[in-house]
Protein backbone atom coordinates (compact mmCIF):
# COMPACT_ATOMS: atom_id res chain seq x y z
CA UNK A 1 0.00 0.00 0.00
CA UNK A 2 3.05 2.13 1.11
CA UNK A 3 4.76 1.59 -2.01
CA UNK A 4 1.51 2.17 -4.43
CA UNK A 5 1.05 5.61 -2.63
CA UNK A 6 4.59 6.56 -2.42
CA UNK A 7 6.74 4.66 -5.51
CA UNK A 8 9.99 6.32 -5.31
CA UNK A 9 10.67 8.53 -1.87
CA UNK A 10 14.40 9.53 -3.37
CA UNK A 11 12.34 10.78 -6.41
CA UNK A 12 10.53 12.70 -4.09
CA UNK A 13 12.91 14.54 -2.17
CA UNK A 14 14.74 15.16 -5.21
CA UNK A 15 11.94 16.91 -6.57
CA UNK A 16 10.49 19.05 -3.75
CA UNK A 17 14.20 20.31 -3.23
CA UNK A 18 14.35 20.83 -7.53
CA UNK A 19 11.18 22.97 -6.69
CA UNK A 20 12.60 24.87 -3.73
CA UNK A 21 15.76 25.94 -6.05
CA UNK A 22 13.77 26.62 -9.24
CA UNK A 23 11.23 29.34 -7.30
CA UNK A 24 14.63 30.52 -5.51
CA UNK A 25 12.87 30.61 -1.73
CA UNK A 26 12.27 28.43 1.19
CA UNK A 27 8.85 28.89 2.79
CA UNK A 28 6.55 26.91 4.02
CA UNK A 29 3.90 27.46 1.37
CA UNK A 30 6.72 26.55 -1.41
CA UNK A 31 7.84 23.39 0.44
CA UNK A 32 4.12 21.41 0.80
CA UNK A 33 3.64 22.40 -3.32
CA UNK A 34 7.08 20.73 -3.61
CA UNK A 35 6.41 18.09 -1.77
CA UNK A 36 2.83 17.88 -3.65
CA UNK A 37 4.63 17.80 -7.10
CA UNK A 38 7.11 15.57 -5.45
CA UNK A 39 4.60 12.90 -4.70
CA UNK A 40 2.48 13.40 -7.48
CA UNK A 41 4.87 12.97 -10.43
CA UNK A 42 5.99 9.83 -9.58
CA UNK A 43 2.64 8.32 -9.17
CA UNK A 44 1.88 9.43 -12.30
CA UNK A 45 5.00 8.58 -13.84
CA UNK A 46 5.24 5.10 -12.38
CA UNK A 47 5.73 3.41 -15.74
CA UNK A 48 8.72 5.15 -16.27
CA UNK A 49 10.61 4.00 -13.20
CA UNK A 50 10.28 0.15 -12.68
CA UNK A 51 13.25 -0.15 -10.56
CA UNK A 52 12.88 1.73 -7.24
CA UNK A 53 16.39 3.60 -6.74
CA UNK A 54 18.62 2.06 -3.26
CA UNK A 55 21.49 3.78 -2.37
CA UNK A 56 23.18 1.85 0.31
CA UNK A 57 25.33 3.90 1.73
CA UNK A 58 24.68 7.61 1.24
CA UNK A 59 27.11 9.15 2.76
CA UNK A 60 29.85 7.40 0.67
CA UNK A 61 27.90 9.34 -2.87
CA UNK A 62 28.71 12.69 -0.71
CA UNK A 63 32.96 11.24 -0.49
CA UNK A 64 32.17 10.50 -4.50
CA UNK A 65 30.59 13.28 -5.73
CA UNK A 66 33.28 15.85 -3.95
CA UNK A 67 35.92 13.38 -5.20
CA UNK A 68 33.98 13.97 -8.50
CA UNK A 69 33.90 17.43 -8.66
CA UNK A 70 37.53 17.68 -8.09
CA UNK A 71 38.23 15.51 -10.70
CA UNK A 72 36.12 17.51 -12.99
CA UNK A 73 38.32 20.86 -11.54
CA UNK A 74 41.54 18.91 -12.67
CA UNK A 75 40.49 17.43 -15.84
CA UNK A 76 39.32 20.85 -17.29
CA UNK A 77 43.11 22.41 -16.47
CA UNK A 78 44.42 19.67 -18.18
CA UNK A 79 42.41 19.64 -21.14
CA UNK A 80 42.65 22.98 -21.48
CA UNK A 81 46.71 22.87 -21.73
CA UNK A 82 46.08 20.03 -23.88
CA UNK A 83 44.42 22.41 -26.54
CA UNK A 84 46.61 25.10 -25.77
CA UNK A 85 50.24 23.95 -25.79
CA UNK A 86 50.15 20.34 -26.32
CA UNK A 87 48.06 19.18 -29.05
CA UNK A 88 50.90 17.13 -30.71
CA UNK A 89 51.10 14.85 -27.39
CA UNK A 90 47.42 13.91 -28.07
CA UNK A 91 47.53 10.08 -28.00
CA UNK A 92 43.41 8.94 -28.75
CA UNK A 93 42.57 5.92 -28.37
CA UNK A 94 39.63 3.17 -27.88
CA UNK A 95 39.74 1.41 -24.37
CA UNK A 96 37.29 -1.03 -23.76
CA UNK A 97 36.85 -0.99 -19.87
CA UNK A 98 34.78 -3.97 -18.66
CA UNK A 99 31.91 -3.13 -15.85
CA UNK A 100 31.20 -5.40 -13.14
CA UNK A 101 28.31 -3.14 -12.13
CA UNK A 102 25.06 -4.17 -13.03
CA UNK A 103 22.08 -1.47 -11.78
CA UNK A 104 21.72 0.78 -14.66
CA UNK A 105 21.58 3.99 -12.59
CA UNK A 106 25.26 3.11 -11.36
CA UNK A 107 26.29 2.33 -14.86
CA UNK A 108 24.96 5.51 -15.94
CA UNK A 109 26.68 7.82 -13.34
CA UNK A 110 29.97 5.62 -14.33
CA UNK A 111 29.71 6.67 -17.52
CA UNK A 112 28.64 10.16 -16.82
CA UNK A 113 31.66 10.31 -14.52
CA UNK A 114 34.00 9.21 -16.87
CA UNK A 115 32.98 11.60 -19.59
CA UNK A 116 33.48 14.77 -17.36
CA UNK A 117 36.83 13.67 -15.53
CA UNK A 118 40.44 13.74 -17.37
CA UNK A 119 40.65 13.50 -20.89
CA UNK A 120 38.19 10.43 -21.20
CA UNK A 121 34.60 10.35 -22.83
CA UNK A 122 32.15 7.14 -22.56
CA UNK A 123 32.01 6.25 -26.11
CA UNK A 124 29.16 3.10 -26.26
CA UNK A 125 28.08 1.00 -24.11
CA UNK A 126 27.74 -2.92 -24.90
CA UNK A 127 24.31 -4.31 -25.50
CA UNK A 128 25.40 -7.05 -23.06
CA UNK A 129 26.54 -4.41 -20.26
CA UNK A 130 29.65 -5.83 -19.72
CA UNK A 131 32.03 -3.57 -21.77
CA UNK A 132 32.67 0.28 -21.58
CA UNK A 133 34.19 1.86 -25.06
CA UNK A 134 35.90 5.15 -23.84
CA UNK A 135 37.72 6.89 -26.09
CA UNK A 136 40.72 8.42 -24.35
CA UNK A 137 42.40 11.38 -25.55
CA UNK A 138 45.72 10.50 -24.40
CA UNK A 139 46.06 6.80 -23.92
CA UNK A 140 49.67 6.05 -23.40
CA UNK A 141 48.94 3.18 -21.21
CA UNK A 142 45.22 1.31 -21.95
CA UNK A 143 45.93 -1.12 -18.94
CA UNK A 144 46.50 1.66 -16.16
CA UNK A 145 43.47 3.75 -17.56
CA UNK A 146 41.15 0.59 -17.26
CA UNK A 147 42.75 0.02 -13.65
CA UNK A 148 42.34 4.02 -12.52
CA UNK A 149 38.70 3.85 -13.91
CA UNK A 150 37.69 0.65 -11.94
CA UNK A 151 39.46 1.15 -8.90
CA UNK A 152 39.35 5.05 -8.47
CA UNK A 153 34.84 5.17 -9.67
CA UNK A 154 34.10 1.94 -10.35
CA UNK A 155 34.63 0.47 -6.82
CA UNK A 156 33.20 3.28 -4.68
CA UNK A 157 29.90 2.92 -6.94
CA UNK A 158 30.02 -0.71 -6.74
CA UNK A 159 30.33 -0.13 -2.64
CA UNK A 160 27.37 2.52 -2.74
CA UNK A 161 25.02 1.06 -4.86
CA UNK A 162 25.56 -2.42 -4.78
CA UNK A 163 26.85 -4.02 -1.72
CA UNK A 164 27.46 -7.47 -1.19
CA UNK A 165 23.77 -8.89 0.92
CA UNK B 1 36.34 43.65 -3.24
CA UNK B 2 33.29 41.58 -3.70
CA UNK B 3 33.17 42.85 -7.44
CA UNK B 4 36.82 42.00 -8.11
CA UNK B 5 35.96 38.26 -7.26
CA UNK B 6 33.38 37.99 -9.59
CA UNK B 7 34.95 39.84 -12.29
CA UNK B 8 37.78 37.08 -11.65
CA UNK B 9 35.49 34.36 -12.18
CA UNK B 10 33.67 36.10 -14.88
CA UNK B 11 37.55 35.96 -17.15
CA UNK B 12 38.26 32.62 -15.98
CA UNK B 13 35.12 31.10 -17.15
CA UNK B 14 34.80 32.78 -20.07
CA UNK B 15 38.61 31.92 -20.87
CA UNK B 16 37.33 27.92 -20.39
CA UNK B 17 34.84 28.13 -22.60
CA UNK B 18 36.92 30.12 -25.27
CA UNK B 19 39.16 27.11 -24.60
CA UNK B 20 37.03 24.69 -24.65
CA UNK B 21 35.27 25.92 -28.30
CA UNK B 22 38.80 26.31 -29.25
CA UNK B 23 39.50 22.49 -28.75
CA UNK B 24 36.70 22.14 -30.77
CA UNK B 25 37.79 23.70 -33.60
CA UNK B 26 41.72 22.41 -33.32
CA UNK B 27 41.56 18.97 -32.79
CA UNK B 28 42.06 16.32 -35.37
CA UNK B 29 38.61 14.07 -35.52
CA UNK B 30 35.46 14.04 -34.65
CA UNK B 31 36.27 11.53 -30.88
CA UNK B 32 38.61 14.09 -30.14
CA UNK B 33 37.02 17.15 -30.35
CA UNK B 34 34.15 15.70 -27.96
CA UNK B 35 36.59 16.57 -25.41
CA UNK B 36 36.55 20.05 -25.64
CA UNK B 37 33.12 20.77 -25.43
CA UNK B 38 32.23 18.47 -22.75
CA UNK B 39 34.82 19.65 -19.88
CA UNK B 40 36.61 22.65 -20.62
CA UNK B 41 33.23 24.47 -21.13
CA UNK B 42 31.69 22.52 -17.31
CA UNK B 43 34.55 24.56 -15.25
CA UNK B 44 33.69 27.54 -17.64
CA UNK B 45 29.98 27.56 -16.86
CA UNK B 46 30.55 26.80 -13.52
CA UNK B 47 32.50 29.74 -12.83
CA UNK B 48 30.03 32.05 -14.54
CA UNK B 49 27.48 30.50 -12.17
CA UNK B 50 29.53 31.07 -8.94
CA UNK B 51 30.14 34.52 -10.07
CA UNK B 52 26.00 34.80 -10.90
CA UNK B 53 25.46 32.66 -7.11
CA UNK B 54 27.95 35.27 -5.26
CA UNK B 55 26.61 38.69 -7.66
CA UNK B 56 22.73 38.15 -7.06
CA UNK B 57 23.32 36.58 -3.29
CA UNK B 58 24.88 40.02 -2.25
CA UNK B 59 22.31 42.47 -3.40
CA UNK B 60 20.67 42.38 -0.36
CA UNK B 61 17.49 40.18 -1.70
CA UNK B 62 18.13 36.61 0.11
CA UNK B 63 20.43 33.57 -0.80
CA UNK B 64 20.22 33.11 -4.73
CA UNK B 65 20.53 29.19 -5.34
CA UNK B 66 19.13 28.24 -8.26
CA UNK B 67 22.29 28.61 -10.20
CA UNK B 68 23.32 25.18 -8.44
CA UNK B 69 19.98 23.69 -10.79
CA UNK B 70 22.27 24.71 -14.37
CA UNK B 71 25.02 23.21 -12.40
CA UNK B 72 23.39 19.88 -11.77
CA UNK B 73 21.29 19.87 -15.15
CA UNK B 74 24.84 20.57 -17.19
CA UNK B 75 26.43 17.72 -15.01
CA UNK B 76 23.85 15.44 -16.16
CA UNK B 77 23.30 16.37 -19.69
CA UNK B 78 26.68 17.58 -21.14
CA UNK B 79 27.96 13.53 -21.10
CA UNK B 80 24.86 12.05 -22.12
CA UNK B 81 25.17 13.99 -25.43
CA UNK B 82 28.72 13.61 -25.76
CA UNK B 83 28.05 9.66 -25.25
CA UNK B 84 25.01 9.72 -27.54
CA UNK B 85 27.44 11.48 -30.36
CA UNK B 86 30.22 9.34 -29.71
CA UNK B 87 27.84 6.55 -30.21
CA UNK B 88 26.33 7.58 -33.34
CA UNK B 89 29.74 8.77 -34.53
CA UNK B 90 31.09 4.79 -33.78
CA UNK B 91 27.72 3.58 -35.53
CA UNK B 92 28.56 5.69 -39.10
CA UNK B 93 31.89 4.83 -39.05
CA UNK B 94 33.16 8.39 -38.87
CA UNK B 95 36.79 8.53 -39.36
CA UNK B 96 39.32 8.59 -36.44
CA UNK B 97 42.97 8.71 -35.80
CA UNK B 98 42.57 6.26 -32.73
CA UNK B 99 42.09 3.12 -34.60
CA UNK B 100 38.37 2.05 -33.64
CA UNK B 101 37.52 -0.38 -31.36
CA UNK B 102 36.69 -3.91 -32.85
CA UNK B 103 34.00 -4.36 -30.88
CA UNK B 104 32.13 -1.18 -31.86
CA UNK B 105 31.91 -3.33 -35.55
CA UNK B 106 29.84 -5.72 -33.61
CA UNK B 107 28.09 -2.77 -32.66
CA UNK B 108 27.19 -1.67 -35.83
CA UNK B 109 26.43 -5.29 -36.56
CA UNK B 110 23.69 -5.77 -33.92
CA UNK B 111 22.26 -2.06 -34.08
CA UNK B 112 18.74 -3.64 -34.38
CA UNK B 113 18.36 -5.42 -31.09
CA UNK B 114 17.54 -2.21 -29.53
CA UNK B 115 19.83 -1.90 -26.52
CA UNK B 116 21.01 0.84 -25.26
Amino acid sequence: MLRRLLPHPLLTVALALTWLLLVNSVTTGQALVGLLLGWAIPVFTRRFWPDRVRIARPWWLVFFLIKVLWDILVANVAVAALILGGRRFARPAFVPVPLELRTELAISILANTISLTPGTVSAWLSPDRKTLMVHGLRVSDPEALVQEIKTRYERPLIYIFEPPC
Amino acid sequence: MLEIAISVLIVIGAAFTFIGSLGLARFGDFYTRLHGPTKATTLGVGALLIASVIHFSTRGEGVSLHEVLVTVFLFITAPVSAHLLAKTALHLRVGSLAPPPPRAEAASGAQTDGAD
